[in-house]
């Protein structure tokens, strides 16, 4: 028996990934598939045991007639037109009751599809709180397709839904008579079947005369950004604490049951070490992720590119880059994806070459374990932390830097043929729904901890063999690291990273750190506590490098990390997204030189 | 097109309002959305967006500079418009 795929639409912010979370959430996990249509997210909903649907989660879309990437992928996936995607068996368009003016409209562009549909009438509790009334029965019939309502925040807000398509799976509805106005059709319908108070929400009213005022917005941006880095920093460390103490007390555990040897080495130091050297900053990164998805929750976002829209144009980008950019601080790989709704190919291609510029979680070890060993800990002007003050610099210098590089861009680049958009939609403000910023900072740990399971164990495994042999001879002076392969390399390479003060050791973990940033760190645990001799084997790497490393070259490395392109996931997305080397040669250099010159230069200022 | 009629297009022109021309908590009803091009997407999308004949347009702030962007409202949707997309609105 085949699945039934059952694809959601509708306009962007109705609520189809709400529902996606409530139809399939809690029994099936969320994929985000890499490939062409990145942007369609898929789960499997099981029924009464027996039955399984797919259900899909297609970017929002206003109309089929458009040139934004995202909504050309909604568009070919109902179609057909993506080669190995089967056509939907049923689309159930979502329509939000409280702004049905403009969702009916693409409905009706979805009826014409000829596929078998339903609507889901989603947010008709705040659409009756709103005094909006929908004679939900005439609609129907006038439209010729099922509606039912939903509330997809509610935890069986969707049952009815589910009950209505395993009853009787919707029928194709009758075309109806080619060329309809379809604003005319809405219009007539709405009036009709609709009765709409005439006042908007005064919430949102009065919460757009604050958060868009023109000083106290901006001013309530620029705290926002703050306390999201402040608090990075400080609200993470007792969690961050309770972890390590974990770590360490899980590693004297196993040092007491498994007997003296190489073995009991590696997996101490080698393993436990370096996968904690990593895990320990999850609280940092989930805080991270906790700002960012309530800030997506909100209904803020589109607020914030409103407010820097001419700002960023000044700098070469769009207000609809705002977006994109606070993603990658995140992580850049969503961000770039996330360029697709940016409809002026020249702007999406600045933004995709800065968006690496943005700090990523994945920059949160390299930079918290520089800070903690080289930064006292201590308060300035009796209000922050240093720690926190220096942490918001790097960002900060990130992000200045993004402007600069999209500035010198617009420069030297042709100037483009393409109209450059905002239209950009404002949504009524929302609480966030517990339940999916719960389920975002699920899904967000769970690739960190597989990532730290698969990539940095594998990685650790490879380093410490790299780092061990060949065992060097009898009579060889000196430690025996230098002779293994991965002494050799770091050596080897050591010549051109001297002027920006890095030692070898910095060398061998710049190199598993370009498959993942953070693996850098696990990386150093690994080679120095291999080369730290017998004196103590289970030293922390944080005292060895405050020792071993001078101030300038961990201002260096610092400051390396703000550009260096150290990951090849996020160059392979600029390829696929761009489709272009030429894009994707020119991020890298641009990176790469920018990180050496300012380490350079920081280095030989400091030194 | 432009040489003839000259005068007559003149005025025209100071007549016509677009939302650009709006003030901050005016309202009006939209009479058309004027393409400046023969292919402009962005009319299209503004069509496609609700800028049609016949709504009511009410213009509810500015961005934070230079009048740009503008913060309209159809029904109850509010929509961040560049000056340079809502000159293509016309309204009365």
């Amino acid at each position: 028996m085949t699945v039934m795929r059952i694809a959601l639409v509708g306009n962007p912010n109705c609520g189809k990934t709400a529902l996606f979370n409530l139809l399939t959430g809690s029994r099936q996990k969320v994929a985000n598939y890499p490939g062409v249509t990145v942007e369609k997210k898929s789960g499997l909903m099981c029924l009464d045991g027996l039955q399984e649907w797919e259900i899909l989660d297609l970017p929002g879309t206003y109309s089929f007639d458009t040139e934004s990437l995202d909504e050309i992928i909604t568009k070919d996936i109902c179609l057909g037109n993506v080669s190995g995607e089967r056509r939907p068996d049923l689309i159930v368009c979502v329509v939000d009751a409280t702004n049905l003016r403009l969702h009916l409209r693409f409905v009706l562009e979805v009826r014409a599809l000829g596929i078998p549909m339903i609507v889901a009438l989603n947010m008709s509790d705040t659409a009756k709180r709103r005094g909006v009334i929908i004679n939900i029965q005439g609609l129907s019939e006038e439209l010729g397709i099922q509606i039912i309502e939903t509330i997809a925040v509610r935890k069986n807000g969707a049952d009815q839904l589910i009950n209505e398509i395993k009853q009787n799976l919707p029928q194709v509805s009758p075309l109806l008579a080619g060329d309809m106005d379809y604003h005319e059709e809405t219009k007539r319908l709405i009036s009709a079947n609709v009765v709409m108070p005439s006042k908007t929400s005064s919430i949102d009213d009065a919460l757009d005369r604050i958060f868009l005022h023109p000083v106290a917005g901006l001013v309530i941006l620029a705290l926002a950004m703050f306390l999201m880095f402040q608090a990075v920093f400080s609200w993470a460390t007792p969690f961050m604490e309770l972890i390590d103490g974990g770590i360490r007390a899980f590693g004297r555990f196993v040092e007491i049951v498994l007997p003296e040897g190489p073995l009991r080495g590696f997996i101490v130091e080698g393993l436990i070490g370096g996968v904690g050297s990593v895990v320990i900053f999850l609280p940092q990164i989930l805080f991270l992720f906790l700002f960012i998805l309530i800030l997506e929750e909100s209904g803020y976002l589109p607020r914030a590119a409103f407010l820097l829209d001419r700002f960023m144009i000044g700098a070469g980008l769009s207000g609809r880059s705002f977006i994109p950019l606070l993603s990658s601080f995140a992580c850049a790989i969503p961000g770039i994806m996330s360029t697709r709704s940016i409809q002026n190919q020249r702007d999406r291609i600045t933004t995709i070459l800065v968006a690496p510029l943005m700090t990523c979680s994945a920059r949160l070890p390299v930079y918290a374990l520089l800070i903690a060993a080289f930064i006292p800990d201590q308060t300035v002007w009796g209000l922050f932390n240093l720690q926190g003050l220096t942490l918001f610099a790097l960002y900060a210098a990130g992000i200045i830097s993004a402007v600069v590089v999209s500035f010198v861009m617009k420069k030297i680049r042709r100037s483009s043929l393409q109209a450059q958009t905002l239209m950009l939609e404002l949504p009524s403000y929302r609480l966030p729904n517990v339940r999916d910023v719960l389920l975002g900072l699920w899904g967000r740990a769970r690739i960190f901890l597989v990532r730290v399971g698969k990539v940095i164990m594998a990685i650790t495994v490879i380093l410490w063999v790299l780092s061990t042999y060949p065992v060097p001879p009898e009579g060889w002076v000196g430690v025996p690291i230098d002779y293994s392969i991965a002494g050799r390399i770091g050596h080897g390479i050591e010549w051109l990273f001297q002027p920006l003060g890095f030692n070898w050791q910095i060398c061998v973990a710049l190199i598993p750190g370009l498959a993942a940033r953070e693996v850098a760190v696990s990386a150093l645990g690994t080679v120095y506590a291999i080369s730290a001799s017998v004196d103590d084997p289970s030293a922390q790497l944080l005292p060895i490098i405050a020792a071993d490393w001078s101030f300038a070259t961990g201002m260096s490395l610092l400051v390396w990390y703000i550009f260096a392109p150290q990951c090849l996931a996020t160059l392979a997305v600029i390829k696929k997204e761009t489709q272009s080397w030429k894009v994707v040669l020119f991020a890298t250099t641009y990176l790469f030189g920018l990180a050496y010159l300012a380490s350079l230069l920081v280095y030989q200022l400091l030194a | 097109m432009y040489n003839e009629n000259h005068s007559h297009l003149d005025l025209d022109a100071m007549n016509k309002r677009y939302i650009s021309d709006m003030k901050i908590g005016e309202q009006a009803i939209i009479t058309s959305v004027v393409p400046i091009s023969a292919n402009d997407s962005i009319a299209r999308r503004l069509i496609n967006l609700g800028f049609v004949e016949g709504e009511d347009v009410k213009l509810i702030t500015f961005g934070p500079i230079g009048q740009d962007p503008l913060l309209v409202q159809i029904g109850f949707t509010r929509f961040a418009l560049r000056a340079s997309e809502a000159s293509r609105v016309e309204v009365r």
